[in-house]
């Protein structure tokens, strides 16, 4: 049952080994079977980069770094970590959906579901029980893992197009009830502002944006290392199985259903805690948050980074959020509102852009951003081609 | 019982408007494998070019409303054939990066009618006869209902007419049960796709343009809430299957009309709850082909 006699003997135990499908299995054996040797030089150097990353984003509030064009001003201020936060927000929640699309092969139109769930039950809660954060939090996550049982075992008895469909559908019932603001409690279109009594004081106002910068870091990286986590389990492989042949997952005895399910519930909790820290940053809820336009969102970013690439979800994720604030600057600056009306109505509309852009890469960087930067920077190996192929056969496989 | 028929109407009338959206998705889906996200901006475009047609020919005679449904039409038909022409027919094969391809233009045509008519809802005026009720059984029943069921039922009419005797319907159809096989055959099934998308486009087109009469205003929003109706009802009714399609158009309609009415504005959730049950107890739809 373990790895090591998968890899010595699988002939002569042919009905216990669970292996699910040759190829992503094997490759765990070899990575699971001599991890000492695969320390390499390069792996190395990936994470210390790592590391140094992730202690340079620390140590960015307290910096005074500019980067004009790319951020409203000094890293220190309020604006620019309110962005800064966002975007780590934006790349967790690409990360969720890379659970999906990349690892699972689901291609949900739903997941801004669970994470409107996250940011509108938190908000609910904290406004009408007298309980601190905590608590709160902890009753918002129980609803949403409720939730996403009874909406994942009903959808995944569908997959491929029909799967897109159906989680399309859950999720506008859910954005409808926000819409129609029953009893009050959603604020509708007007949208909910979060009640602070409550909150830790760390947490509230402007001068701790900081603070708010810090937990939005603390959740991607927790994000990443957690999706990394499932991906590499027994469950993540039987997934990437499932992805690749589900019936012969399915005729070595396991179960496709269930993983897929657990993968499902896995992302949709993940991200309602992101949206959960999503509110804070905010102050409040707006019905954005759950509707099917977030959940493209997530997906143009997995796709504009590298889909099957948790580095890809997370870059696809910044330069999103990054592209989308500054061309909704762009858009209302002096020199667009010069231009003769051909230009100025197209280029004055940021989604139009970032749509545009989506299909283009759509057609012609298959591999995202990650791929196509690995195909520059590698041209005499084949790693970049295969990143590309990789991306190309998960979106094949989702079908 | 003059509330049930008027409900019923009205139900008959929303459900013509989802028939010609889905009509056009499920035969696209089912003969070419692509969900097609871009529909709803299809519908919104002959909804904005049939607005702009009655507004400059004068908005209260029949000629410019039927003008304005032909153009909604066209504007619908041409810029679905130019959708599958210049990017899906690239990707062939590829059901997923076509997906894609069709989200990222619909976030792009939806944005850029933003940026042309405004983001609020543009009233508009039709024929003073569609202001009057017409009474059946004691129900008042307002006309421009009456003017979206004949249209969908010609249009359903007039694509059974076309599936079953022409020699473009009949290769659609095959294509439809078993593409590989048509293709062997020696049949360039690629015109049946840039085909089926002008079609698809066409009615969404036409939807548009009653969809305005029927709710009585025009937003760049307008195809994508109709949209996802219509994504329900292909469902429902079985992906590729026509007939399914419209009789489940009829029955989302009418019950969300009935829900809505007597179980409190409940319709959308009734409509989702119905979309749960069909999966559990028959998850290829009720006219679908059971795979």
């Amino acid at each position: 049952m373990t790895t090591e006699t998968d890899a010595t003997d699988t002939q002569e135990t042919p009905d216990k080994t669970p292996d699910p499908a040759g190829s992503p299995r094997r490759r765990a054996v070899n990575d699971g079977g001599r991890p000492p040797l695969h320390l390499t030089r390069g792996r190395m150097v990936g994470a210390a980069a790592g590391i140094a990353g992730i202690v340079l984003l620390i140590l960015l509030p307290l910096l005074n770094l500019s980067l004009p064009g790319v951020l409203p001003g000094p890293t220190y201020t309020p604006g620019s970590l309110q962005l800064l936060a966002m975007c780590m927000l934006m790349a967790a929640a690409a990360l969720t959906y890379h659970l999906l699309l990349g690892v699972a092969g689901l291609l949900s139109f739903g997941h801004a579901l669970y994470f409107g769930a996250g940011v509108y039950g938190l908000g609910i809660i904290l406004q009408n029980l007298d309980i601190p954060l905590l608590p709160a939090m902890g009753l918002t996550l129980l609803v949403v893992i409720v939730l996403a049982h009874v909406v994942g075992s009903i959808s995944l008895r569908v997959s491929g197009i029909p799967f897109a469909m159906v989680t399309l559908a859950f999720a506008q019932a859910g954005s409808v009830v926000v819409g129609r603001n029953p009893e009050g409690a959603t604020g509708g279109d007007e949208g909910l502002t979060l009640r602070t009594d409550n909150l830790p004081d760390f947490l509230v106002g402007v001068v701790n944006t900081r603070n708010l910068y810090w937990l939005a870091l603390a959740v991607l990286v927790a994000v990443f290392i957690i999706v990394t986590w499932v991906q590499s389990s027994r469950a993540g492989h039987v997934a990437a199985a499932v992805r690749e042949n589900e019936l012969r997952v399915r005729v070595l005895g396991l179960q496709p259903y269930l993983v897929k399910l657990l993968i499902f519930v896995v992302s949709a909790v993940l991200v309602s805690i992101i949206g959960m820290v999503f509110l804070l940053l905010q102050s409040g809820a707006v019905p954005r948050a759950v509707s099917a336009d977030l959940t493209i969102t997530l997906l143009v970013m997995v796709v504009l980074g590298g889909v099957g690439s948790r580095w890809g979800a997370v870059i696809g994720g910044v330069f999103y959020t990054i592209l989308d604030q500054r061309l909704t600057a762009l858009a209302n600056s002096d020199a667009i509102d010069a231009l003769p009306d051909v230009l100025r109505v197209p280029l004055s509309e940021p989604l139009f852009i970032l749509g545009t852009l989506f299909i283009l890469v759509v057609l012609f960087l298959p591999g995202g951003l990650t791929g196509t930067a690995q195909r520059l920077a590698q041209r005499r190996s084949r790693r970049g081609a295969d990143r590309v192929q990789k991306s190309r056969e998960i979106l094949e496989e989702a079908a | 019982m003059s509330t049930v028929v008027l409900l019923l109407f009205t139900g008959l009338g929303l459900g013509a408007l989802y028939f010609l959206v889905a009509a056009g998705l499920s035969l696209i889906y089912g003969l070419m494998g692509v969900l097609n996200f871009a529909h709803g901006a299809f519908l919104t475009l002959g909804a904005f070019t049939g607005w702009e047609i009655a507004r400059r020919t004068g908005a209260d005679s029949w000629w410019t409303f039927l003008l304005s449904l032909l153009v909604g039409a066209v504007a619908g038909a041409v810029f679905a054939a130019f959708t599958e022409f210049v990017l899906i027919r690239r990707l062939y094969r590829r059901h997923i990066e076509q997906v894609l391809i069709t989200v990222g233009l619909s976030l792009a045509a939806v944005a850029l009618f933003d940026g042309i008519w405004g983001t609020d809802a543009v009233f508009i005026q039709g024929p003073a006869w569609f202001k009057e009720t017409t009474e059946i059984l004691g129900a008042r029943i307002p006309n421009d209902r009456f003017i979206c069921i004949i249209a969908a039922v010609l249009v359903l009419l007039a694509l059974v007419f076309f599936l079953k005797n022409t020699r473009y319907g009949m290769i659609i159809r095959a294509g439809v049960e078993n593409r590989s096989m048509v293709t062997a055959l020696g049949i360039d099934v690629r015109k049946a796709f840039t085909l089926v998308f002008t079609i698809g486009g066409a009615a969404a087109g036409l939807g548009g343009v009653l969809a305005s009469h029927y709710f009585g205003y025009v937003s760049p929003l307008l195809g994508g809430s109709l949209l996802i109706f219509a994504f329900i009802v292909t469902v429902i009714g079985g992906l590729g299957s026509l007939t399914g399609a419209a009789i489940a158009a009829v029955a989302v309609a009418v019950l969300q009309q009935f829900a809505n009415f007597y179980l409190g504005g409940t319709g959308d959730f009734v409509v989702v709850l119905a979309l749960a049950l069909v999966l559990l107890f028959r998850p290829s739809g009720l006219l679908g082909r059971t795979s």
